[in-house]
């Protein structure tokens, strides 16, 4: 051979298995030793929402009026068993986040948008406030493993009690508030010193399994005298199980957080590693409530990567009686808006992709305790624009609804959905777009 | 543990039969009670181990539980006094703000779980996860308390004059522990420490209100290291 011959070169090619992420993870885990803590949730590609179509109407449905016909979308939580059950006008509530993790601006934010669109919001890790109890004409009180906070008076005033078992960010892990976040007020609604780093618990600790479950809720109820209705939260691990057990523990909602559910802060790995998406739990905890003749007596909530109406839509088609936001409702608030791109440069990362909620550094002032970020946030500007988005987002379900035929965003149903992949088409157990064909099922 | 299960008889007593009754009507009997009324001591009669019973009391009575209690007995309680005459299931005076809560018995897993205050005396023994996740209450165990008691306890005080199982205290912060007899082992970051003046003073005054015949020079205290305060991953071998 003549070396002098020029060989033609190939590009160079990078690993797919070992891309510039995997690889950046790698030198990150080698250089300081600790796994990556972060805030949100899953961002890899999951089968998802967007997976799904809605046919419309056509000969064999007609559709509703646009603007003119009626599509309601109220929704009663809770009247199982509880003598004051949670009436919304709309079916998207806000999910538990809690002051610590938020700034007080924020949860003050989250109550105003929450009261002007007529729906609830929710406590988080580390108890009620009375900003927050202000400001939310319906607020759901949640019941953790720690316990931080937790009083009968707090419970009383509440207008429902959310006894939280798992969230779909981390099915079967608890929590860590890291020191940078907790100030005096924090840690004195906590119980414990300013500035250490609080652990909250992954599991209660005076229940274990569902029959003790039952036990804990007829004890809530004998608190609240029985007007409280009582929501049961589960990770998106088991939902048809889970689902099951917590309404045979006496549960009058269950709420299904799928794995694009946020968190404040948790293992990356955990995040992205443990649980099912969102569109996986539905069918199943549907099944669940349909098998023990519960489908809509005992209301199922699902969250987890929310964003639009469309979204709100499909879960309700698939069965959800309403659906919860979180990170949508922080991004509609200011979370990672590219006004302050040069802040988030300076942290490090960019817009959108912020997630060191628990470092207490955002510059939105939104996932912080450092007064003068938490002063950036408006919770009258920040209010309006919540209540703007779940504005749009009923608008939007609404549109769907009515092109479907139907007079109420509730009388969505599967039948009204087709998928554009096998694996959603199973998960949701609805036809692949095209054919009649629901993986799982005998070819129709 | 035997313990009575027949409640004294006082002056002024009501009697509110469980067993005739049910649960909604006892507690709800309890619980309307206001502040200032007269109607300040009753018995709860034929309690047969039911659960919950007198849960989420908000005001000064006097209630004697005549037998044994199911789970959660007196749970967040909040000024009353409630005295068990015989043993409680779990979680008794689970989450209690303030009062007393007193049983006669031996009392099962997770008493006083998160209890933000108030006194819990347990004449007999206590099983696991005694004072769990204890956020200002405090215990008073006549008897022996099982394993991972005082596990992530917050605040408060939790005395043993028996014996503790294994992991005592593990993930402490800032509550205290006083064991009189063998502690079985030490849990993740719990340390024995030094018993200073001011601390046996407080646990003078414990077993004082407590009623219990212990001598405090007995104790050994038991608390947090604080070496788990701060995520530090030269410490996940603790863990």
């Amino acid at each position: 051979m003549d070396d002098k011959v020029a060989h033609p070169r190939v590009s160079p090619r990078t690993s797919a298995t070992f891309d510039d992420y995997t690889n950046s993870e790698i030198r990150r885990a080698a250089s300081t030793g600790i796994y990556d803590i972060r805030g949100a949730g899953a961002k890899r590609k999951l089968p998802h929402f967007d997976d799904l179509l809605f046919l419309g109407a056509s000969i064999s449905r007609y559709p509703l009026e646009g603007y003119r016909e009626r599509c309601g979308t109220e929704v009663t939580l809770g009247d199982r068993f509880a003598s004051k059950p949670l009436q919304l006008k709309i079916p998207i509530t806000i999910a538990g986040m809690s002051f610590g993790s938020l700034s007080g601006q924020a949860k003050e934010a989250l109550g105003r948008g929450a009261n002007a669109a007529g729906t609830s919001t929710t406590t988080g890790d580390g108890g009620m406030t009375d900003e927050e109890r202000g400001h939310s004409k319906q607020l759901v009180y949640q019941y953790l493993p720690s316990r931080y906070g937790m009083n009968p008076v707090d419970l009383r005033r509440a207008d429902a009690i959310e006894i939280v078992v798992g969230q779909g960010a981390k099915p079967g892990g608890g929590g860590m508030l890291l020191g940078q976040k907790i100030n005096e007020r924090v840690a004195r609604m906590r119980s414990l010193p300013e500035g250490i780093d609080q652990r909250s618990a992954c599991r209660h600790p005076d229940w274990t399994g569902p029959d003790d479950l039952e036990i804990k809720i007829l004890e809530l109820r004998e608190i609240t005298r029985w007007e409280k209705p009582i929501f049961v939260k589960i990770g998106g691990s088991r939902p048809y199980y889970d689902t099951a057990l917590a309404v045979k523990a006496g549960a009058d909602v269950v709420v299904v957080d799928g794995m694009q559910g946020g968190t404040a802060a948790t293992q990356n790995v955990f995040i992205e590693h443990v649980g099912q998406p969102t569109l996986a739990c539905i069918r199943p905890a549907v099944q669940a409530l349909q098998e023990l003749d519960m489908h809509r007596k005992v209301q199922l909530v699902v969250s987890g990567g929310i964003r639009n109406g469309a979204d709100v839509a499909k879960a309700m088609a698939l069965g959800a009686d309403a659906v919860s936001i979180g990170s949508g409702a922080l991004i509609a608030m200011g979370d990672n808006d590219p006004r302050w791109e040069s802040e988030y440069n300076a942290l490090g990362t960019t817009a959108g992709a912020y997630d060191a909620w628990h470092e207490g550094r955002d510059p939105a002032g939104i996932t912080t305790q450092d007064p003068e970020l938490a002063r950036r946030l408006d919770p009258v500007v920040a209010g309006r624009r919540l209540a703007n988005y779940l504005g749009v987002m009923t608008l939007e379900a609404q549109t769907i609804a009515r092109a479907c035929g139907k007079n109420h965003l509730h009388n969505l149903e599967p039948e009204d959905l087709c998928a554009l992949t096998v694996e959603a088409a199973a998960m949701a157990r609805v036809p692949l777009a095209g054919t009649g064909w629901v993986p799982g099922t005998p070819m129709g | 543990m035997n313990a009575p299960q027949t409640a004294p008889k006082r002056q002024g007593t009501q009697t509110l039969d469980l067993g005739e009754l049910g649960l909604r009507a006892v507690n709800s009997r309890l619980q309307d009670i206001s502040e200032g009324s007269n109607e300040t001591t009753w018995t709860v009669s034929n309690p047969m181990g039911q659960h919950a019973i007198a849960c989420g009391l908000d005001s000064a009575l006097s209630v004697d539980i005549a037998g044994q209690v199911g789970f959660y007995c007196a749970g967040m309680n909040q000024e009353a006094e409630v005295t068990v005459h015989g043993h409680a299931g779990v979680g008794v005076a689970e989450n209690m703000m303030s009062g007393t809560v007193r049983v006669k018995g031996n009392a099962s897993q997770s008493a006083g779980a998160t209890g933000h205050g108030g006194l819990l005396v347990i004449e007999g023994d206590a099983s696991s996860r005694c004072g769990i996740s204890m956020k200002g209450i405090d215990i008073v165990v006549g008897g022996s308390v099982g394993h991972m008691s005082g596990f992530m306890a917050q605040l408060g005080h939790l005395v043993v004059c028996g014996d503790a199982g294994e992991a005592l205290g593990d993930s402490i912060y800032e509550a205290k522990l006083y064991v009189r007899g063998t502690v079985e082992s030490l849990g993740a970051d719990c340390i024995e420490k030094e018993m200073t003046p001011e601390h046996l003073a407080t646990l003078t005054e414990l077993l004082a209100r407590a009623g219990m015949d212990a001598d405090p020079a007995d104790f050994r205290r038991y608390g947090s290291a604080r070496t788990l305060y701060h995520f530090d991953i030269d410490n996940a071998s603790a863990y």
